[in-house]
């Protein structure tokens, strides 16, 4: 484990920004957080978290994937890729650290994304603990741990110092190249701060709160559930839920006539929307009802039922944080799962 | 501080439905925390009794909810209404949105919502508890040994602080004080961004609208954006974007819902209520009425049923497109 002071952060940062773009969270003009790239002069937000995720860097909101040129008879196909380059993310929390796993079950499968995994490949991600969990987080009840966030590093701040730890070769060899801005360092301050933040899960509003009830093989069990109706009946089907969600991966293909050709492109798309899969035989979900059903089911009983158990949600809080009318994937979860929810 | 209670609203509620008048209630109901209110509809006893709740964060307006619920339930509907959202539910029935026979309203006095992004900003998160006392909030965190107290007047939502009137303009019967017009300030900040060159507005709104992920929330949430299919969904309308493909895709959505809604828009404030990435939606849409009021007289949407706005009724005292261009270099 290594470490530097907060004040040599600066220092750290332009080392960095020199051989890889650099993105973190930083307060915007409304004074909320959102990952931006780094320049001279921005600072690292305080913020617990993102009201976008950075599901962005991976797979984001549109994206080309090819354009077509016409001329006379001739149509020319036009690749839109870019080689990537390495860029490094810094300060992913770690339900968003785990939220890149979920994606790459989906994306790095068969048919397997190329456009997603350039991506992934060169992205370098730094974690970091959280020390003050917010009362919308929930990670722990899909055993993510707050205090060990994964990726390729992790990070944890204490009140002057930052502790690095790298845990791939990729990490480590990010370390290297700031090895002369840190010193090596024991442990001990970390270890404390763990405690200190297992301490505060136990005390969150949700620590409670349990997958019983949910997972494979629960479909024809809870598909009908009389729940659902009650549940959905305000929901908007606006979708903010799936676009701040850092698991939620659905998307469209569309054709953009620039006038002088054509641009195909991808956008993420919802399963709250009423013109969503239009494309094939139409909308199978007729009312907002089985639209709403669909998200939770996907997350909790259909995703884990082709990954291994694995559910689709990371406890974030940000569609807890964000619906309109404050209906959310924790009074879904309550209301129709087992009984150790009550 | 709210000044009727939870129990004066129950009582009214259960009553209503004892002896017939309603079928059923659109209420708030009891979330997981104690600012996270869901709208809901309630046909029993027991479950208003468990689960209604009144408090400073029972912002939503039902007015939409009745275009849908009025089709789903034979009988009438009970809904509570605070005065802005009478206004929605007036302009609704000026256009003819839902059946008005189906519906008992019941005026609330509201002194205002709170903005819970705003308690957040002085308590922190990890908020376990929030209780009313008097003009106060005690805010209870996980992480503060003692209650926070908060003034509910430092942490009311932007439209409250700019409230344009505390008089109901329609229901069938009114629990406790009516209250008046009022005359706001809602339009100064509007003026702050007249006074800038177009360039700095346009910074601005480019600044502002970036931050759109178009989840669609405002206008889902809005009153005025009832049509059955918006043309952004539309995949045969030839504008439909589920997502914006450049920054021009971004602000077209923003400039068109906000034309669509001029002279409608009763300004309730919900699209800047829900908007997940805070973009003050409310400045264009409050930018139309000030032009409105300016160009053809006072007129605010929703405080009349039946009333014409006069961005669709034509009159011979209506302003010339000549006199709109000269006030072009005054105010640009
Ligand atoms: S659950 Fe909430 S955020 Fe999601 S679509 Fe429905 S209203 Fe919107
Ligand atoms: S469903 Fe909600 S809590 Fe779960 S990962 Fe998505 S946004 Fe976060
Ligand atoms: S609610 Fe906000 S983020 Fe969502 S579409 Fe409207 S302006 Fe954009
Ligand atoms: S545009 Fe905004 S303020 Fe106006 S009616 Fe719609 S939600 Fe209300």
């Amino acid at each position: 484990m290594r470490k530097c002071s907060l004040d040599s952060l600066n220092a750290i940062f332009t080392r960095i920004n020199q051989f890889a773009k650099l993105y973190l969270p930083v307060n915007g003009n409304d004074g909320k957080a959102a990952y931006t790239e780094w320049q001279e002069g921005l600072e690292w937000s305080n913020a617990l978290n993102t009201t976008k995720s950075p599901k962005d860097f991976f797979f984001p909101q549109t994206e080309d994937l090819m354009a077509f040129r016409t001329s006379g008879k001739n149509i020319e196909i036009i690749d839109t890729r870019k080689e990537s380059e390495d860029f490094v993310v810094f300060g992913v929390r770690a339900c968003d650290v785990k939220s890149f796993e979920v994606l790459d079950n989906v994306f790095l499968k068969e048919p397997y994304d190329s456009y997603y995994a350039n991506r992934r490949e060169h992205g370098i991600i730094i974690s970091v603990a959280c020390t003050r969990p917010a009362d919308t987080c929930f990670c722990k009840t899909f055993g993510i741990d707050p205090a060990k966030p994964q990726g390729d590093i992790s990070v944890w701040k204490t009140a002057n110092e930052l502790y690095w730890q790298s845990n791939t070769d990729r990490g480590a060899a990010l370390l290297d190249k700031i090895a002369d801005l840190t010193e090596e360092c024991g442990t001990e301050a970390v270890e404390e701060q763990q405690q200190q933040i297992n301490k505060i899960m136990a005390k969150l509003p949700l620590a409670n709160l349990t997958t019983d009830g949910w997972g494979a093989g629960k479909t024809q069990e809870l598909f009908d559930h009389p729940k659902w109706a009650e549940l959905s009946e305000a929901c908007l089907g606006c979708g903010t839920c799936t676009f701040v969600c850092p698991t939620c991966q659905c998307y469209d293909i569309k054709d953009f006539n620039s006038g002088k050709g054509v641009i195909r492109f991808r956008c993420w798309d919802s399963c709250m929307y009423s013109d969503f899969t239009k494309m094939s035989a139409g909308q199978p979900r007729l009312t907002q009802k089985e639209r709403f059903r669909q998200r939770f089911m996907h997350k909790l009983v259909y995703y884990p039922e082709n990954n291994n158990g694995m559910f689709s949600c990371v406890g974030c809080g940000r569609c807890l944080a964000k619906c309109p009318i404050s209906m959310n994937i924790a009074k879904v979860m309550k209301t129709i799962g087992g009984k150790d929810n009550d | 501080m709210q000044t009727v209670t939870r129990e004066q609203l129950i009582n009214k509620a259960v009553a209503l439905l004892a002896d017939g008048t309603v079928k059923c209630v659109l209420g708030w109901k009891k979330g997981e925390f104690d600012y996270d209110v869901t709208p809901a509809v309630f046909e029993t006893e027991e479950e208003i009794r468990a689960d209604f709740v009144w408090n400073d964060f029972c912002g939503a307006n039902f007015s939409k909810y009745l275009v849908a619920k009025t089709r789903q339930f034979d009988g009438k509907i009970l809904v509570f209404l605070k005065p802005c959202d009478t206004y929605s539910f007036n302009q609704l029935l000026t256009e003819h949105r839902f059946d008005r026979d189906k519906v008992y309203a019941v005026g609330i006095p509201c002194a205002g919502m709170a903005d819970i992004s705003k308690i957040k900003e002085i308590c922190g998160d990890g908020i376990s508890s929030i209780e009313a006392d008097g003009d106060y909030l005690s805010v209870t965190t996980i992480y503060d040994d003692q209650p926070i107290k908060v003034e509910i007047k430092e942490v009311l939502a932007e439209r409250c602080l700019n409230c344009k009137s505390k008089k109901h303009v329609a229901y069938d019967e009114l629990l406790g004080e009516e209250g008046d017009v009022i005359d706001s300030n809602r339009f100064d900040e509007v003026a702050q961004l007249e006074a800038m060159t177009p360039d700095e507005r346009f910074a601005f709104w480019q600044k502002e609208l970036s931050r759109c992920i178009r989840c669609n929330a405002c206008r889902d949430v809005c009153p005025a954006c009832t049509c059955e299919k918006c043309v952004f969904d539309n995949p045969n309308s030839g504008v439909e974007n589920k997502s914006p493909a450049n920054s021009f895709e971004e602000k077209m959505f923003h400039i068109i819902r906000a034309f669509h809604v001029a002279g409608r828009c009763t300004d309730c404030g919900e699209c800047s209520r829900v908007c997940p990435q805070h973009i003050p939606l409310h400045l264009l849409n409050r930018k139309f009425i000030k032009d409105i009021n300016e160009f053809y007289g006072e007129y605010q949407a929703g405080a009349q049923e039946g009333s014409r706005a006069p961005v669709v009724d034509y009159t011979t005292e209506d302003l010339e497109p000549g006199e709109v261009f000269d006030r072009r270099d005054t105010n640009a």
